[in-house]
């Protein structure tokens, strides 16, 4: 089924993507209730923050269990920033990817050598200091109170206030992480990091500098997600430590491998389902992280690579367009 | 006092100890990180109190009932979902995203089911206290610190001079040679997954009753450290998991103790990505060979 769909996606990939995209412009004018757009600017940010863990954890290989607290740091860093120094909304969101950069670059270092499960316990471990720090730094981050009234974006003056807005602004975000991540996997640098990937020593064997690659995947994936964390404490104007726990770190992960390793559409998918099916299950109340569980356990037992994990785009393509050059030459002939 | 931090940090690792014995038992066995073993915990301490209480019967016979249902889960975790993932080659990733979807199943269910709010623990191996020097220790403590030592020989002499060991370690270099060989497979794993249940409920147990009370983030905050315990002690190495977590519980206590309460996970932590610099494998763990 998911094979039949992922033709008819590469079949129509035109038209769809024009019909998205004219959906994702519309969508605020659409539906203009306020649940319904917070889910929805909840949903792009995680689709940014899937796609950056995606550079990491599908195209290199490493999956880490401590994506939150690139989050978090780019949060803090605007909080901070947008709050105590007055910094504008622009300058605090390419500073919090620089900062959280930063700390991609400290966390690439001492994971370099270490693989699998060593680096699992490292970025999770890492997380969970990261956390401490936010909770106990108290003159920084206001400890456990966490950081309330953060001033509200604002361009040029111009304070943006409405849902829609912040949708937009999101959007773009999420649309320029894409672009970036696209251009990173389809480049000299994405084959480099894609056979690193497959296999560390014979990519170091032929040539490829592994370390400079790894380290630039790590920092770019934690640079875009300090940005969506940027984004989100701007538009909630409140964030706490407990925002940026392991459970988030897992939760970011398991869209990640739910949508598929890899593969960007995957992650799209991942973030939106996994992001709406909580909302949808809110009339269970109690019993929603039990189902939640239950149906990764389901999902894992019928599409172990996740549900677009297996699936080779590229390769229907070609057949696609192989297939299309033969009728026409039959044709001629 | 520093004999006294050393001696509560010896009872906090070898409750760890106890745990990553169980945790790293299955890793030796199936490279698989079981995110569901601090769910058994949690589960084989719920399970005892609901018996003992809801029952009242003998405590040491609700407890027994409980490691026989905390195995049984540990058995089902495997038999329902994990067997049916290796049947397919599926590959390492979806067995780990599986143990932590079940986990969050029996996290949320005993919630569910008991409420979250902590609930108080009859303490039964209060025997009292000795003092040494300054120090004072109770006798639930040495109990705790006795049991994790007799648990870790017993299962190190299963693993490492029992045929059943010799098969375990046949299964984690290759699956399929060991069915060739005659093993059966499918029997080995189960086991060990049932055993990890047994001493997952017998350390939530003991700690419940160390700390007379048990509430639903016991387990959550147990996870991390388990892994962390394992991996410095070198994974899949049964008494590398007791050292690993002997040396995390004095370090936590040492450092809330001396140097800071808020910042002790930060610093224990941080210990542990300094040693994985130094040794990559662990304190006990083999290195692994890279072949092209």
């Amino acid at each position: 089924m998911i094979e039949k769909l992922s033709t008819w996606l590469v079949r129509y990939k035109r038209t769809l993507l024009i019909i998205t995209a004219l959906l994702a412009v519309l969508f605020p004018w659409i539906f203009s209730s306020k649940y319904v757009l917070r889910i929805a600017i909840l949903c792009l940010m995680y689709c940014m923050l899937c796609v950056s863990l995606n550079l990491m954890a599908g195209v290199l290989g490493q999956i880490s269990f401590g994506h939150a607290a690139f989050w978090g740091i780019g949060a803090y860093t605007a909080a901070i920033l947008s709050k105590n120094y007055g910094w504008n909304g622009i300058a605090a969101l390419l500073m919090a990817a620089v900062i959280a950069g930063l700390f991609g670059l400290l966390l690439s270092l001492p994971v370099m050598h270490l693989k699998g499960y060593y680096f699992t316990i490292v970025t999770m471990v890492f997380c969970q200091i990261i956390r401490v720090i936010e909770i106990n730094w108290m003159s920084l981050t206001n400890g456990p109170l966490g950081i309330m009234a953060i001033p509200k974006l604002s361009f040029f003056g111009v304070t943006l206030k409405s849902q829609r807005a912040y949708f937009y602004v999101i959007l773009f975000l999420l649309a320029a992480a894409t672009f970036i991540v696209r251009k990173i996997i389809h480049s000299r640098m994405g084959y480099a990091i894609l056979a690193i990937r497959d296999d560390e020593l014979a990519a170091g064997a032929m040539g490829i500098h592994v370390f400079k690659y790894k380290v630039y995947a790590i920092v770019i994936s934690s640079m875009l997600a300090g940005a969506a964390g940027c984004f989100y404490s701007l538009y909630t104007s409140y964030i706490d430590p407990s925002c940026f726990t392991n459970a988030i770190s897992n939760n970011i992960l398991v869209m990640v491998i739910f949508g598929g390793l890899g593969n960007i559409f995957g992650s799209f998918f991942g973030a939106t389902v996994l992001t709406i099916l909580p909302e949808v299950l809110r009339g269970f109340s109690e019993y929603r992280q039990l189902v939640y569980g239950a149906l990764l356990v389901v999902l894992m037992l019928v599409r172990p690579d996740g549900l677009f994990g297996s699936v080779n785009f590229k390769y229907i393509e070609q057949r696609l367009a192989w297939k299309k050059e033969k009728a026409g030459g039959d044709g001629h002939e | 006092m520093l004999v006294q931090q050393i001696v509560n940090g010896f009872t906090i690792g070898s409750v760890y100890a106890l745990v990553a014995i169980g945790f790293t038992m299955v890793f030796g066995v199936l490279e698989l990180t079981n995110f569901s073993n601090s769910s058994l915990y949690m589960f084989g301490a719920y399970i005892t109190f609901l018996f003992y209480t809801a029952t009242g019967i003998h405590f040491f016979l609700a407890f027994g009932i409980s490691i026989v249902l905390t195995g049984l889960l540990g058995y089902g975790i495997d038999r329902f979902a994990l067997r049916q993932l290796r049947k397919k080659k599926a590959p390492k990733l979806s067995g780990l995203i599986t143990t932590l979807g079940m986990s969050m199943v029996v996290d949320n269910a005993i919630m569910v089911f008991f409420g979250t709010d902590s609930k108080s623990f009859e303490n039964f191996l209060d025997f009292g206290k000795i003092y040494i020097g300054s120090a004072v220790v109770t006798w639930t403590q040495i109990i705790i610190l006795i049991a994790a030592c007799i648990l870790m020989i017993t299962l190190s002499v299963i693993t490492y001079r029992m045929k059943i060991g010799k098969a375990m370690g046949a299964i984690a270099q290759n699956q399929d040679a060991a069915k060739l060989m005659g093993i059966d497979t499918d029997k080995i794993i189960s086991l060990t997954f049932i055993i990890s249940g047994f001493l997952a409920c017998i350390a939530g147990t003991m700690v419940a009753m160390y700390y007379r009370s048990i509430d639903t983030a016991m387990g959550s905050s147990i996870g991390i450290k388990i892994f962390a315990a394992a991996v410095l002690g070198g994974v899949g190495v049964l008494p590398g998991a007791v050292v690993g977590g002997l040396v995390l519980g004095i370090v936590e206590t040492i450092v809330s103790a001396y140097i800071s309460t808020g910042y002790r996970d930060a610093i224990s932590f941080s210990i542990l990505i300094l040693v994985l610099l130094v040794m990559p494998n662990g304190l006990f763990g083999k290195k692994a060979i890279n072949k092209v």
